[in-house]
């Protein structure tokens, strides 16, 4: 019966999306509605098949017994974050170059491929789709183990993982045709925010389910982090994307709040989102992965907790320092750049309590290129918690913002903590999910590690360079008070730095694809696992 | 008093004491006497259910640990 519900919804969402195409406004909302158009028609003949091959499939599902972990949908969301990963590095490498090279800005894919398109594509495609999908498939990955529990909701984490990658592609697709709310990292238009917040409030479901079901008695710190991520990005998600749209068939919204208000609460949503989706989400990863490939717990778990709280009471206020010198009261910039600066504090207890973890077990840094790239990890989240407090000081903004040097660190941050401790955990589990005894190779992992290392450290010392340069050649003032540079003098001086920037991101995407391969062929052409342990049989 | 100013008495008064004794009780609580057992073992938990759930028999290991 419930079959036939099923195959009854798909077809009806498969006739609206195609009315919605007929009535549709733009390009962009047309093109969306016959993505969900063909989807639905798909889903609703495959849903058709699996009726008449599997009548009884209801009955016959082996994991409902709880007797094993959901690994599918871990499984796929490690393929996805692999697939986007590589998109995203690679749109970032285009980009940047298209910054170097103007041309590059070809006059027959205008608009749809110049820089002020692509941009939000990259930095959705690296933030949302790479680190999103990495942080639902891990976070799935640790709340099953140390929860010693299946996931809640059964074919609900499927729904999570299907439903967030159909996010992406309505994202990405409509910021090529035009479609953006024009809000930094929440560009999607209103009907994709509805969608994801669908798909968020499932993911919440299905993680707090999987914790209530529990049969340990605690819940593991890594919990904690997780669900402080899922719980604060949909609350961030919800008051930032509050709009009304122009017309039901058409993409076009209108924000709710106007002004200085718009542009407090979008940062307070900016600025979270880096601290709750790209830090609170990935030290939940940290907090379970560098101990297992260390093979030894967390060095501290006083301090994990005391990190948990402090971090979370203090993120929340550090948004207005990105609104320095703006319509925004003193007051609020002031707080921001306090709570700010009080943040290194807990982000460096963070990031020792990491290290340390390692206390006892150093010489494995010499052997094991994937605990290597885990350390190199929390100490770029270190230093990048360093340098963020530092230019939300009032008077290092004033030089620092609106150049480079804000690029500079979101990158150190991006690609040097949130990336490698990604790449880390996909070595990590990759070998597990597929039931291999190890990776295809381990040199590769090394390979991996310095291409992106080296590439990270050309990305963030040009733009240090070209930055600071940036911001001094803005305020430079001749004896007489006249400005001393043009805009222009300063975009030509920055050309050998771009040209570098450009050729980091070429190696941190090498790397990215080396890692790609290797994943793959362990998949695939790695030794199987030896005696695996037969599940749900009891020894007697 | 309007809505705004109400709010923001309340915040930098009431709310900013309730937040900062939370946290002052999370610290208190995170060192509280005999907690150091209670957390070895919490640390420890990402090495004991790699491969398969808690199987059904031992079905109320929330105490068998204790």
């Amino acid at each position: 019966m419930l079959n036939f519900a099923k195959i009854a919804a798909w077809g009806l969402v498969a006739v609206a999306a195609a009315m919605a195409a007929n009535y549709a406004r733009d390009g962009a909302y047309l093109v969306h509605a016959l993505i969900i158009m063909v989807i639905a028609a798909g889903a609703f003949f495959w849903s058709v098949r699996q009726v008449e091959e599997h009548p009884d499939k209801e009955a016959a599902d082996p994991g409902a017994t709880g007797v094993t972990y959901l690994d599918g949908p871990i499984r796929y969301g490690v393929i996805a974050t692999c697939f986007w990963g590589v998109v995203g590095f690679a749109a970032g490498t285009f980009i940047a170059s298209q910054l170097a090279f103007p041309s590059l800005n070809f006059e027959w894919a205008q608009p749809y491929m110049n820089f002020g398109r692509l941009r939000p594509l990259h930095t959705s495609a690296v933030i949302f789709a790479f680190g999103g999908n990495a942080l639902i498939a891990t976070s799935f990955y640790v709340v099953q183990r140390t929860s010693a529990a299946r996931l809640w909701g059964g074919n609900a984490a499927w729904f999570v993982f299907w439903g967030y990658n159909l996010f992406i592609v309505l994202a990405a697709t409509g910021y090529l045709l035009g479609a953006t709310q024009s809000k930094e990292y929440a560009e999607p238009e209103w009907y994709v925010d509805l969608w994801l917040t669908i798909v968020w409030v499932v993911y919440l479901m299905v993680f707090l389910g999987t914790i209530l079901k529990r049969k340990e008695k605690h819940i593991y710190v890594a919990n904690w982090f997780y669900l402080s991520f899922i719980v604060t990005i949909a609350m961030l998600h919800i008051v930032n994307n509050l709009s009304i749209p122009v017309s039901i068939f058409g993409s076009k919204s209108v924000q709710v709040f106007a002004g200085v208000q718009d542009a407090m609460t979008q940062w307070w949503y900016g600025h979270n989102a880096v601290g709750f989706f790209l830090t609170a989400g990935f030290l939940g990863m940290m907090y379970y992965f560098v101990p297992k490939q260390a093979e030894r717990p967390v060095f501290s778990y006083k301090l994990s907790i005391i990190h948990f709280w402090a971090l979370i009471f203090l993120y929340i206020w550090a948004g207005p320092h990105h609104l320095h010198y703006t319509a925004l009261p003193d007051w609020a910039s002031t707080l921001g750049m306090v709570f700010s600066i009080m943040l290194w504090m807990p982000s460096w207890g963070g990031m020792i309590n990491g290290l340390m973890t390692l206390s006892g077990a150093w010489d494995k840094l010499r052997t094991d290129p994937i605990i290597r790239m885990m350390v190199v990890s929390v100490g770029f989240y270190g230093m990048s918690t360093f340098e963020g407090p530092m230019m939300s000081i009032k008077a290092v903004n004033s030089l620092s913002h609106y150049t480079d040097w804000t690029i500079g660190h979101v990158h150190s941050g991006a690609l040097g903590w949130n990336g490698m401790i990604t790449f880390g955990a996909l070595y990590f589990l990759v070998p597990r999910l597929w039931h291999r005894e190890r990776l295809y190779s381990i040199a590769a992992v090394s390979w991996h590690f310095w291409l992106a290392t080296i590439g990270i450290v050309l990305y963030a010392a040009s733009m240090w360079v070209s930055g600071i340069m940036q911001g001094l050649m803005w305020r430079e003032v001749d004896a007489n008070g006249f400005l001393v540079n043009s805009f222009a003098d300063t975009v030509a001086a920055m050309h050998p730095m771009y040209v570098t920037r450009a050729f980091g991101g070429l190696l941190y995407v090498a790397g990215g694809i080396i890692m790609v391969v290797n994943l793959w062929l362990t998949a695939t052409r790695g030794e199987p696992k030896a005696a695996a342990t037969p599940v749900a049989a009891p020894a007697e | 008093m309007d809505h705004y100013s109400f709010l923001r008495e309340l915040a930098d008064s009431w709310a900013l004491l309730a937040l900062v004794l939370f946290f002052v009780g999370v610290i208190v609580w995170v060192f509280r006497p005999g907690s150091a057992k209670a957390q070895r073992d919490s640390a420890n938990i990402i090495f004991r259910h790699d491969d398969a759930p808690a199987a059904a028999a031992e079905l109320d290991p929330k105490e068998d640990r204790e």
